[in-house]
């Protein structure tokens, strides 16, 4: 830790050990020095080491604020020690738009590790439950591990055996939950989530962010997909895209994405998720077209350039 | 002579120990505005339905308003996670109280639950800017105007979000009444009726959709008063 400012935060307890305060500061995530004036005297010590606490009738706890607020190196997990903060293989958007019989998402099959395209065979669109598909951008991994979470989810719900199954919704708010939840303890998935789903006609898409952040909409994407598609989907997308005209707005932006995000691949997945149920497809190519002029004259009229 | 001297430091090495990847935040800011103005047997509440994040439109019909009880909403603008959670910890809590005590809570009992929620999570805080709108016990109109860490009001109008700087002035212009310092006692309430006070609601938002990047989409407003809730929409310029 390095050296932090001491400030002038103080709290006080009548517990006869200070014992009290620092359990709670250590809940709250405090890692740090402490100084502990009472009616015997000051003594500085760890704020983890209450075995060298003073009793006394009346006790001043003085930590530093800074590491009161905010604390990028301690989580409060300890199971989660070590888990780093910051993303290795990820995958790139995920698109999902509303159409007329249900919901379509569509995703690379791509994961990068940083700039390098790592793996090409990724499936990041997975089915949960009977109504509902689940597609995510971000940290792999993480999204292996919200799988694990979703699973046991719905296999609690499928041995209720009650004739009622989790709607899409719910599996939502319960991955916000999660993914806020996380967000507290300062120990994020690192994944943006794509929901679609359709149950008793009712048709679903919605979006959970790393920190929580939820919301539906006829038209979602992740990433740089909420740059590149969704202008495209403001334009297009209308109540009542059939299945062809909605896989071919799917396509076109999916080809312009690959066309401009470097971590995309000619690679996709559709999924079509319906009342009568959920069919990923086979990963194919798109069309792409580097016939034009600007492409193979590039520098044309901008000598120099690149 | 060389072999004498201490080992170079690497300045860039001390002073910043491992190497710092770019950390993320966990806040962000979603952006909206909302507004509360109180009459003398109604109040209304507004907010703009445009969920933002940096430079992005997430979406153009999320609603900011969320209605705690029959005689008191709550209109939020901030960072969405931490305000669906605070309306989940409003509700949960209101759910208690009305099982616990067999009726409703009043708008200023919630107020000042409203305060502790927020100043509970002091040194974790709500990033959300509050209006909370309802009737209180004499059936008068009543505004509270909080700021992230609990720290609240009773008004006779508010605005909160990215666009409360260009909203308040107008409302400043309208609706000032005299300080609640003077006496005798005066009135915080507006002496506007109910439709007037909608117009002029209506009227701060789409001036507030001009210039904020923020506000836009359309403006949801709620009117509570005695018959119960209504609800009005408008659309708000979409870029």
């Amino acid at each position: 830790m390095k050296a932090r400012k001491w400030t002038q935060f103080l709290t006080w307890s009548s517990d006869p050990s200070a014992r009290g305060i620092l359990v709670w500061l250590s809940s709250i995530g405090f890692e740090g020095n402490l100084e502990v004036i009472g009616r015997l005297g000051s003594s500085r010590m760890s704020g983890r080491d209450s075995k060298l606490l003073t009793p006394s009738p009346l006790c001043l706890v003085l930590p530093s604020i800074h590491t009161l607020t905010f604390l990028p190196e301690r989580k409060l997990g300890d199971e989660n020690r070590g888990r780093p903060g910051y993303p290795y293989v990820t995958g790139t958007s995920v698109l999902g738009i509303k159409y007329k019989d249900g919901v379509l998402i569509a995703a690379d099959t791509a994961a990068s590790y940083g700039s390098t395209v790592r793996y090409k065979s990724v499936e990041r669109l997975k089915a949960c439950g009977k109504h509902c598909l689940i597609g995510a951008s971000g940290e792999i991994s993480d999204f292996q591990q919200i799988l694990q979470y979703v699973d046991k989810l719905i296999l609690n719900d499928y041995m209720w055996d009650d004739g009622n199954n989790l709607s899409p919704k719910d599996i939502h708010n319960y991955l916000t939950r999660i993914m806020y939840n996380k967000r507290n303890n300062f120990d994020p998935l690192w994944n943006t989530l794509v929901l679609g789903g359709v149950k008793n006609g009712e048709k679903y898409l919605g979006v959970v962010t790393m920190i929580g952040v939820q919301y539906v909409d006829n038209h979602v994407a992740s990433g740089f997909g909420n740059h590149l598609a969704r202008p495209i989907f403001r334009d297009e997308w209308h109540e009542n895209l059939t299945l062809e005209e909605g896989i071919q707005l799917l396509e076109k932006a999916l080809t312009v994405l690959f066309y401009r995000d470097r971590s995309a691949i000619n690679k996709v997945q559709v999924a079509n998720i319906t009342e009568a149920g959920i069919n990923i497809s086979e990963p194919y190519a798109l069309k792409t077209n580097w016939d034009y002029n600007a492409f193979k004259n590039p520098t044309v009229g901008a000598e120099g350039s690149w | 002579m060389a072999m004498m001297m201490p080992p170079r430091m690497n300045p860039s090495d001390s002073a910043s120990g491992p190497k710092q990847h770019q950390s993320w935040s966990p806040y962000d800011n979603n952006g909206g505005t909302c507004v509360a103005i109180a009459g003398s047997d109604y109040c209304v509440l507004a907010a703009d339905t445009r969920m933002s994040t940096g430079f992005s439109i997430l979406t153009r019909d999320y609603s900011k308003i969320f209605q705690i009880s029959d005689q008191c909403a709550l209109a939020s603008s901030g960072f969405q996670a931490d305000i669906r959670a605070l309306q989940k910890n409003l509700d949960a809590r209101h759910q208690t109280y009305q099982h616990q005590h067999n009726k409703q809570m009043s708008c200023p009992a919630m107020a000042q639950l409203l305060s502790n929620t927020l100043y509970y999570k002091r040194f974790f805080p709500y990033y959300a800017f509050n209006v909370l709108g309802g009737l209180d016990d004499q059936g008068k109109g009543c505004v509270y105007s909080y700021d992230a860490v609990g720290s609240y009001e009773r008004v006779g109008y508010a605005a909160q979000g990215s666009g409360m700087q260009l909203i308040i002035p107008v409302l400043d212009n309208q609706l000032k009444s005299a300080s609640p310092l003077v006496l005798p006692k005066r009135e915080s309430a507006t002496p506007l009726s109910e439709s007037e006070a909608v117009d002029l609601v209506k009227d701060t938002f789409a001036s507030a959709a001009e210039r904020d990047i923020y506000t836009g989409d359309g403006v949801e407003i709620i009117v509570i008063n005695a018959q119960g809730v209504q609800k009005h929409y408008m659309e708000l310029k979409k870029d």
